[in-house]
């Protein structure tokens, strides 16, 4: 489904993205993980279009994409899902959901369902504006929920999980196993969190802008817990007692 | 009436028949329809141009629809209109004008509209102003609002100005006593050479009276658009103005608010915040399949709604 080829990307004299490669198949989730810094975000822009690479080829259903711009590869099938969620003075949520859906006659019920999957009510939100007046948490979940109803053959997910409550945590997982199912579309998700990269069928391992490591989930969270430093695991809710003398 | 009459309507008042309840429709300087019921008359003034709208205390659930439409070029169109609302009343009350201009000579109207709200008395006012016409004569609109509060009394104002208008001088004072409240909703999209000038002077008389102001405008190619605003507090009171401009090509939006605190227990507040669009924005709704053309117009069309 999508092949990212040799794709090298620089800014301000520093190398980002070097040669990496890195294939997509069709009906997969994908979580992409790594340390901060290592190129992660770059390299999801770069196959939305927000970023262009300065080397390397992009194919997406095997056609060069590599040249076309953010709107064409939107209506190929690509969605990505910011991990600052942009907000609107006067589009409300509807509005967003419908743009999003590619039709402004999506039904209401089902605009209704997508915002229930992220936990929001769709009485009190659906024509609340995009705007300030919203917190992060509630943007989040409805940046989530505007990809849910897009319904991309591949959809990227910016650390979906930043400003989610814990309470929503669960649900946000079940959203991305219910997209997986409805849509049979393959998402790849940026994430450091041990739940989501449970839910993944392979795990791509980011460091230093190379793709270090790319497998089957079970091959390599053993790898990756057996390397990363006792800090990374507190988020395991573990005491912190490896590593010490 | 004519299709271009009819569409002139349909544009500012959203009429698209008769009316229901009462109405004064005015063309090209003249009386073109009126009716009245029995809580609401309309009477032609007799010392200068324009009507004395006169609504009984407790009226409520009725409406009044007085637009002015001007498809003559060169003609110069001043009308005072006074609206007299009863105590108690609760009605909406729609306004605007419409100017169609095929000539190359000027069409201008000014709208001078003066509101005394008796105490408790409530009304929705709405104020669109609209341009059109394929000849090269200006289309000017100067509408004046003068709003005087009695106690109690709270007005809900949706001004909007909607394209074609080659340049407008738009001026809103309010004169407000104890517990009266106005919401003032505008928004203006000026293209071209045009200009529009907005001006908003609120006295903030009466303990517990308030007022809140939202502005959003757009200003495209090479148009103007200039914000003043003065807020006095002269009592305990509360005032919210917020401007919100896009400036797009070569537009221009000029902000000069003023909030006056005469009295201690005055809170007064004001925001602005002019710029162009956001890119994030455009971005946004480009991955979701807009061309960054569509994204510009969802953007607008939003942020003017």
């Amino acid at each position: 489904m999508l092949e990212l080829k040799d794709i090298c990307f620089s800014r301000d004299n520093k190398n980002i993205l070097k040669n990496v490669n890195l294939e997509i198949d069709n009906n997969k989730m994908v979580v992409i993980t790594g340390p901060n810094g290592s190129g992660k975000s770059t390299l999801a822009k770069i196959i939305m279009g927000i970023e262009n690479p300065d080397s390397g080829k992009i194919v997406f259903d095997g056609k060069d994409i590599t040249n076309l711009s953010i709107t064409e590869r939107a209506k190929m099938g690509i969605g990505f899902a910011f991990q600052q969620p942009v907000r609107f003075k006067g589009l409300t949520v509807r509005d967003l959901i419908e743009i999003s859906a590619g039709s402004s006659s999506i039904k209401v019920c089902d605009a209704c369902d997508v915002l229930a999957d992220v936990g929001l009510c769709a009485q009190e939100y659906l024509n609340r504006e995009v705007n300030g007046g919203l917190s992060g948490g509630e943007l989040k979940r409805i940046e989530i929920a505007m990809l849910a109803a897009k319904k991309s053959k591949l959809t990227i997910f910016d650390e979906p999980e930043a400003g989610i409550d814990l309470w929503s945590f669960n649900n946000l997982i079940s959203v991305f196993e219910k997209m997986h199912d409805d849509i049979k579309g393959s998402i790849v998700i940026i994430s450091h969190q041990e739940r989501i990269l449970n839910i993944a069928d392979e795990i791509v391992l980011i460091s230093n802008g190379k793709v270090e490591k790319h497998g089957p989930r079970e091959e390599m969270l053993s790898q990756i817990f057996n390397k990363v430093k006792p800090c990374h695991k507190l988020e395991k809710n573990e005491k912190c007692n490896e590593g010490r003398a | 009436m004519d299709k271009i009459e009819k569409n002139l309507l349909k544009q500012i008042a959203d009429i698209e028949k008769t009316p229901m309840g009462a109405y004064n429709i005015r063309e090209n300087g003249k009386l073109s329809a009126r009716n009245t019921t029995a809580n609401i008359d309309i009477v032609t003034k007799k010392d200068k141009p324009g009507i004395d709208i006169i609504i009984k205390p407790n009226t409520k659930n009725e409406s009044v629809h007085i637009p002015v439409i001007l498809t003559q070029g060169g003609l110069n169109d001043l009308v005072y209109n006074d609206f007299y609302i009863g105590e108690n009343a609760d009605v909406v009350i729609v306004a605007g004008c419409g100017i169609h201009n095929s000539t190359c000579d000027t069409a201008q109207h000014d709208g001078i509209h003066t509101f005394h709200l008796a105490k408790g008395a409530k009304i929705k006012y709405i104020e669109k102003h609209y341009g059109e016409g394929e000849g090269t004569g200006e289309r000017i609109l100067n509408p004046q609002t003068i709003i005087n509060l009695d106690e109690n009394a709270s007005m809900e104002m949706e001004s909007v100005q909607i394209k074609g208008v080659t340049s407008t001088v738009r001026e809103t004072y309010a004169n407000m006593k104890k517990g009266s409240s106005l919401v003032i909703s505008e928004r203006i999209m000026t293209t071209g050479k045009q200009t529009a000038k907005t001006v908003f002077d609120v006295n903030l008389d009466g303990e517990d009276s308030s007022v809140h102001v939202a502005s959003r405008s757009v200003a495209e190619d090479d148009s103007l658009q200039e914000f003043i605003s003065n807020v006095k507090g002269n009592a305990k009171c509360f005032g919210h103005v917020e401007c919100d401009a896009i400036i797009m090509g070569n537009g221009r939006v000029i902000s000069d608010p003023k909030i006056e605190a005469n009295n201690v227990d005055a809170s007064l507040i004001h925001e602005a915040a002019i710029g162009k669009i956001a890119g994030e924005q455009l971005i946004k709704l480009m991955t979701l399949g807009l061309t960054e053309k569509e994204a510009e117009e969802q953007i607008i069309n939003g942020f003017l709604k």
